[in-house]
Order: C-alpha cells, then structure tokens, then sequence
C-alpha cells in the first residue's frame, strides 16, 4: 500500500465522524486577505452554514474546498483527501452548486442532468433511472423536455441541486443557494436540501447571508466577518451566547461583527444582483 | 503564481503507479468519455438553436462570390494548373473555419459570467478532456462551413475531386483546423479574461493570420519576411491540405503527411497550454 493511501486511511480512521477539515486555511489576493486562518471541523451528516455579509470570504471558502482555487496557506481535508494533493480524488466525491446560475440555458432540465450523469461517469445502466429519480424527486418531471430559459428561478436551483446530486457525494456546497428567489421558492428549496440530508445522509455545506436561513436549516453556522469566523455554534447556542430570550440569529451576527449586514463590494453586489436576475 | 495544478492528471499519473494495464485503460476511455461528453453538450445546443450556422455562410458566400469572380476576371495571381476559383475554394473554407473558431474562446469567457465553468471544473472530468471536447465541439461547426463551401463550391462550377476519401480528407482537415484555432482562442480568452478585451484581441488576430497564409495567394509571391512568417502560421498547413485533398489536381507544397503532422502537432502543445490556463479563469 501506498503511503498515500495509508495516510488518506488513517484520516479516515481516526476522524470517523469528521468528513472535512479545515486548518488555518488562507486565501490572499494582492494585499486582501480573503479568509484569514479559517479552522473548522464538520461532521458526517451534518449541515454546515457559513454566513456573513458580501465579502466576508464565504465564497473564497467554497472555492477552495471545491478545489477551485488553491489556498495560500493552511488546508483543508475532505474524507480524508487533501484539497491541494488529491484534488481529483476530492472532486469525484463532492457536489457544488455555485452562487452564479450554473444550469444551461440552452439545453433541457434532461439535458443538463444527462451531460452531468456522463461527465460523473455514472454507469449506463442506472443513468435513466437516477436521471428520471431526482427530476421526479425536484418536482420536475414535468417540465425535463423544456429548455432551461424558459424555467422559473426556483426550478433552475433546484435543477442545480439535483445536478449535483446525480453522483451521490459523500459533501454537498451550496454557495447562496436561495439569492434572488421570491419565498415561496425559497421554502420549496428548503423543503428539497432537507429531504435529500435525511434520505442521504449527505454533508453540507452553504452559504448564506439570510440569517433566517441559516436558523432554519443548519445544524450549526459560522458567523464570518472580514476573512475570519467571528463566532461558531448551533444556532441555539449562539443566541444563548449573547442571553436572552427573543433574541435572533440577526442579533448575534450584529453583536459578534459590529456590523450591519448590508456591506458589500461593488462587484459582489452586481454579481449578486446578476443572479438574482437570471433567476427572477 | 508559482501554484500548480496538482489533482488532474498529474495526480492521476501518480496513482496509477502501482496499477495494472486495466487502470490505464480505464483512465483513457475515462478522459474520451469526458472529451465527448463536452463535444455532446455543445451539439445538442446547436441542435436547439441552429440559426447561427446559416447566418455564418452569407461571409464564405461574399467572398466566393464577389472577390473571387474579380480576380478571376484579373488573372494576377499565378495558381499553377489551377483556375483561380478552384485555387481559392479551399482557401476559403479554411478561412470561414478559422473565422469561427478564432471567437470561439469567448465561450469560456461566458461560461465563467455564468457560473456554468465552476462546475465544470469542480467535476472530476481532466482539464484536458474538457478542453479538447471544446476543440471538437468547435469542429462540429466547422463541418457545416465545409457543406456550405460544398455546396457553393458545386454551384461555381470548381473541379471538386468527390472520392469518398477526399470528401472524409477534407472533413477531418476541417475538424483539426477547428479544433487548432479554437484552442488557441481558449488560451487567449484565459489570458485577457474579459469580453471586450477578447473581441478586440480577436479582431486583430484574424486579419494577419489569414492574410500570412497560402489562402487566396500561393505563398511563393510573397516577399521573403512574409513567407518566414507563413510557414510557422498553421492555417498555411490546413490550406496547403485541404488544396490537395478538395480539388481535382490540387497541388500540396509540403505533403499531406508534413501538413497533418504540423496541425496534430500543434493541437497537442495547445491543448497542453490551454488545459494548464483554464482552470485560473476563475481565480
């Protein structure tokens, strides 16, 4: 045996229950520290929320334990595998939904489903029956032989997630998954990501700069501000951390940061505002 | 940036080490089926939207039709045994080619704003097979450029050798030709990163790469620098293919195997390029 594999092994064997790690994991850009030292441990099964305004370094974040973009220091496990050193062994077991509309426009919801099903090299033989499985299951069956322009922001999301769900990954990263959606939309999103956790038993991570979302769907959630985690914990947790009854997760995230949550680059908020138009 | 890109194949490389045969064929047709997944992708967009191919043959026409007829009708240029029509056909269908695989890059470009490459590249699919599916892809519009010129080909009366083997010569010339500018599109799209810059980028490529070629002139009436200048430029070796294999008594200058080695050749180095790139577009 390799000493890879021995190493990647005994991860595994001795954080049974951690599925991904971070160790003051860095991303610089230029004189920007994007994120600053993030260390964090999530467990199997558990859904992770990462939240903070704009610019706090959330998508940095995802970017890197996608393998997207490479840390500058520190680093960072999933199942085992090094983000940097096995980068291609991390891909084939996670899925990523990316905060900017990554469905195509110009193929069908089948289409988009079947490219992704062959590109994960899912075989053959059950490509139809998964395909058909999460369109059923997205509550889009009906509309699979329609071109994805024609499709409501809801349905393009959740289109996304089944996507990336096609291969059964061991993490799930969801970058903002509800920006730019009406509620209603957003609720039926919330109902599919948490009916696909207790079927799987998928890991998730997302994003989030609703905070009633963090407080509806996560487990526990990281409050970030400027790079950094400002403050971790269940939600429950946090709101007991700053006391008091009536207390929301909107309150805490002003009380650790002393910020409002309305800050944001330029870019960031275009880049925001271009999603939530392509869904709209 | 002293980052590498590890994972991809590097890191498929490394794990195979201690494999057997089987594992290496697995990770070829693993690489194909990525490679042809892309290029399926890009034919089914096309298949939903196809308005794009008719408007791209108005230009060959024009060409074909209007300079051609001219200096037909002047007989300045010397083209051998050839009429100057049946000299200028292939030339130009390896322009038209090289006319739309030169924007394609800007896909890429598109493909970032949208999002659709991070998932791309959050896939376990090899960099390299997403770049050469890109490259075959562009070779699906090139083919029907090549009917388009056919056709127009037949209707001006040019000597077209129809064997089926210089039919299938012709097709596969015009594929390697897509697939050669395309990529090299690719790489210039990763290295300006932007729309507008690309459009420009692209505007002040085409003219020179066109006109320092074999395409509508034979290289020999050239002045020295120019023809220095023509023979490391690919679309001469396209050309000087395509004059051989398209037209009855078509003359080849280098020989079909120098062209075809020079066009897989060069494909090779800027696949390797644009797959290193690729991945930075979206840093």
């Amino acid at each position: 045996m390799s000493d890879v594999q021995t190493e990647v092994l005994a991860k595994q064997e001795g954080e049974a229950q951690t599925l991904l790690e971070t160790q003051l994991l860095t991303r610089r850009f230029g004189t920007l520290t994007a994120v600053d030292g993030l260390s964090v441990s999530i467990k199997s099964g558990e859904m992770f929320g990462l939240v903070g305004p704009n610019g706090a370094g959330k998508t940095t974040v995802i970017k890197m334990l996608t393998t997207l973009l490479p840390p500058t220091s520190g680093n960072a496990w999933v199942a085992g595998y090094d983000i940097v050193k096995h980068a291609s062994s991390v891909r084939r077991i996670i899925g990523y939904v990316p905060q900017l509309v990554s469905a195509d426009g110009a193929l069908t919801g089948y289409e988009n489903l079947l490219i992704f099903a062959k590109l994960y090299a899912i075989p053959r033989a059950e490509r139809e029956q998964r395909i058909r499985d999460s369109l059923e299951f997205m509550g889009l069956a009906e509309v699979s032989d329609k071109l994805v322009r024609n499709y409501s922001g809801g349905m393009i999301r959740r289109l996304e997630v089944a996507q990336s769900m096609l291969h059964r990954p061991k993490a799930l990263f969801l970058d903002e998954p509800t920006v730019g959606l009406d509620p209603i939309a957003r609720k039926a999103v919330w109902e599919h990501i948490k009916r696909l956790r207790t079927d799987l038993g998928t890991t998730f991570l997302l994003t989030t700069h609703y905070m009633e979302e963090a407080d509806h769907l996560c487990d526990r959630v990281a409050i970030m501000h400027l790079g950094k985690v400002a403050a971790i914990g269940t939600p429950a947790e946090l709101k007991a951390s700053i006391g008091g009854n009536g207390v929301t997760l909107e309150d805490v995230f002003v009380h650790y940061t002393g910020a409002e949550l309305d800050s944001g680059s330029y870019r960031e908020v275009s880049r925001t505002r271009r999603a939530a138009r392509r869904l709209a | 940036m002293r980052y590498q890109e590890q994972g991809g194949l590097h890191e498929d490389l490394l794990n195979l080490k201690w494999t057997t045969p089987g594992n290496i064929l697995a990770a070829i047709t693993n690489f194909a089926g990525a490679t042809l997944t892309i290029a399926e992708l890009e034919a089914r967009k096309l298949h939903h939207d196809s308005t794009e191919l008719i408007t791209r043959a108005v230009q060959p026409a024009l060409w074909l039709l209007i300079f051609g007829e001219v200096l037909a009708r002047v007989r300045a240029i010397p083209t051998g045994n050839l009429s100057y029509i049946d000299f200028m056909t292939p030339g130009i269908l390896a322009q038209s080619v090289l006319f739309i695989a030169i924007f394609y890059g800007i896909a890429v470009i598109w493909e970032r704003d949208l999002g659709i490459l991070h998932k791309l590249l959050a896939s376990p699919a090899p960099r390299a097979a997403l770049v050469l599916g890109k490259a075959l892809s562009a070779g699906e519009r090139g083919l029907s450029q090549a009917v388009i010129i056919y056709l127009l080909a037949l209707a001006l009366g040019v000597r077209i050798n129809w064997t089926i083997t210089a039919v299938v010569g012709v097709l596969v010339v015009v594929v390697l030709g897509s697939a050669l500018f395309s990529t090299f599109s690719l790489i210039v799209a990763c290295l300006v990163r932007t729309r507008e810059r690309f459009m420009g980028v692209g505007q002040l490529l085409t003219m020179p790469l066109f006109f320092a070629s074999n395409a509508i002139y034979p290289i020999s009436i050239m002045p020295i620098w120019l023809q220095t200048i023509s023979q490391v430029n690919p679309l001469t070796y396209e050309v000087d293919a395509l004059r051989a294999l398209m037209i009855v008594g078509g003359p080849t200058v280098y020989g079909l195997m120098v062209d075809l080695a020079m066009l897989l050749v060069t494909i090779a180095i800027l696949v390797i390029m644009a797959a290193r790139l690729y991945p930075r577009v979206i840093f």
